[in-house]
């Protein structure tokens, strides 16, 4: 199966070892990646407040980008470029006049024939996960998983539209196939207030240390995220979390294809295992004999 | 005798939010459902449904300079709750909006700083030099060491390149800045696009 993929500004940094466990796992799962030629930033939240026309427009310019190059299918694995790319084709495509807008500011001739889905949707839906679990030859027995969405992976239903809005199960399917634990717990879709990681951090420290009192809570060993923004607040915020709040507070946190790579016996640092500042270390030790 | 409330006059602002963002605010009923499930509420000195209210009464000045328009971290929590459909957050995108084109003081200035240095990015590079972006905005909040510790963590694993990525389409981005006005009139629809 051949998708365009679209990695976005995080995966080239902070969430690198996004990139590294996607490209190494979804071979194994006969997908291939082909990256959006020249891809460039979709503005995230600070292109729509300043401009709806902006916004618009980076988006479709990498829709272009996708169409021109007979990708047909975009995977944004990122939950804040996936909600801006997948709305703004949606927008464009409903309005024809909006649509020709659009495409004199970016100066192309976008069609509007590219969808755009979740890295987590396509997992799912795609690939199967009778194909997810024949792929693992490690299985991740005894470890207790708190799969966390966040915001953007299931809201708004009309954009976000592959799961339950407030109770989705996916990620937790997918763990469950790789014989590792979900927890049932309270804060799946809860906002870590990505946005305001550098302006507020104040606030994200706040919301961070709900969500990781909640995992706790429910006995999770480690929170599996699908987006890079959680993961830098959830891993990069737990030490002030602990500081601010007096809970103590060890929780790794994982991307859901670092934890498919793992089961399919791919190596620590491959995966950029090793780059978390909470590292997995102990609790990989506890549920798999060689790491 | 002289009637008070001239009906377009009362309507105003709310006419104008209408136009701008297609959502028409008359239909909240003070619900507060939007508010109950909003994360950042506790640090917000109007709640989201009182700005719904605050439009439907006319009270411009308030909610453009309120902190609630800049602390909307556009999660969408409120618009997936909402009894009717209002998306709260395309209103709070043309308040903000609205807020600086008619030169309202912005009572978040980092928030507003961030996003000014975060776009200046992609119109310089294309994509987001998150390095170069924290330097700058710690240097403008006069905070240089900020979050160094958390910095120097990610830095050493590898996590922040040093240098940025220039794309080649880089006319195209220039142009999209250049082309892009802030607002799209766009026709009052039930429920907006989304
Ligand atoms: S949820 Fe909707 S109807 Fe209820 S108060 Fe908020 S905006 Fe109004
Ligand atoms: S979108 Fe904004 S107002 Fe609505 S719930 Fe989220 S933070 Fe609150």
């Amino acid at each position: 199966m051949r998708y365009g993929y679209f990695p976005g500004c995080a995966l080239h940094s902070t969430a690198k070892e996004f990139d590294l466990s996607i490209r190494l796992s979804c071979p194994h799962l006969d997908l291939e990646l082909v990256e959006v030629p020249d891809w460039s930033c979709c503005g995230a939240s600070p292109g729509h407040m300043i401009s709806e026309e902006l916004a618009l427009a980076l988006s479709v310019r990498n829709l272009y980008q996708a169409e021109r190059h007979d990708l047909t299918t975009v995977i944004a694995p990122c939950a804040a470029c996936y909600s801006r790319l997948k709305s703004a084709n949606k927008e464009v495509r409903e309005d024809a006049r909006l649509m020709s807008r659009i495409n004199r500011v970016v100066g192309e001739e976008f069609t509007g024939k590219v969808e755009v889905r979740h890295l987590i949707e396509v997992l799912y839906k795609d690939v199967g996960l009778s194909r997810i679990e024949s792929s693992v030859t490690k299985p991740l027995k005894g470890m207790k998983f708190a799969c966390y969405y966040g915001c953007l992976l299931t809201r708004p239903p009309k954009v976000a539209d592959f799961d339950d809005v407030e109770n989705p199960i996916i990620m937790d399917r997918i763990v469950e196939a790789l014989g590792a634990e979900p927890v049932s717990w309270s804060h799946k879709t809860e906002c870590c207030g990505a946005s305001f990681a550098i302006s507020r951090p104040e606030i994200v420290v706040r919301l961070v240390d709900e969500i990781l009192k909640a995992a706790q809570f429910a006995a999770a060993d480690s929170i599996v995220v699908a987006c890079p923004l959680c993961h830098v607040n959830l891993d990069m915020r737990q030490s002030q979390a602990r500081n601010k709040y007096g809970r103590n507070y060890n929780i790794p946190i994982l991307y859901i294809s670092q934890v498919i790579g793992l089961a399919q016996g791919e190596a620590y640092k491959a995966l950029g295992l090793d780059k978390h500042l909470v590292s997995p270390k102990d609790l990989l030790k506890k549920g798999l004999a060689s790491f | 005798m002289r009637c008070l409330l001239v009906e377009e006059e009362v309507h105003q602002f709310s006419n104008l939010v209408k136009a701008l963002s297609g959502e028409d605010v008359s239909k909240c009923y003070q619900c507060g459902k939007c508010s109950a499930g909003c994360p950042i509420a506790s640090e917000m000195e109007i709640l989201p449904n009182r700005i719904i209210r605050l439009i439907q009464i006319n009270s411009k000045d308030t909610v453009l300079s309120s902190s609630t328009i800049w602390l909307c971290a556009s999660c969408e929590t409120c618009f997936t709750r909402c009894p009717e459909e209002i998306d709260l957050v395309r209103v709070m995108d043309v308040l903000r909006r609205l807020s600086l084109e008619e030169g309202y003081r912005c009572p978040e200035e980092g928030i507003l700083r961030f996003n000014r240095f975060f776009l200046a990015s992609v119109k310089n590079y294309g994509r987001v030099h998150e390095l170069g972006l924290m330097m700058k905005y710690n240097l403008a909040s006069r905070q240089p060491f900020k979050d160094l510790g958390q910095g120097i963590a990610l830095f050493r694993r590898g996590k922040i390149p040093l240098r940025p990525q220039r794309i080649k389409g880089m006319d195209q981005i220039k142009g999209i800045f250049a082309k892009s006005k802030p607002f799209l009139e766009r026709e009052a629809s039930g429920g907006g696009g989304r």
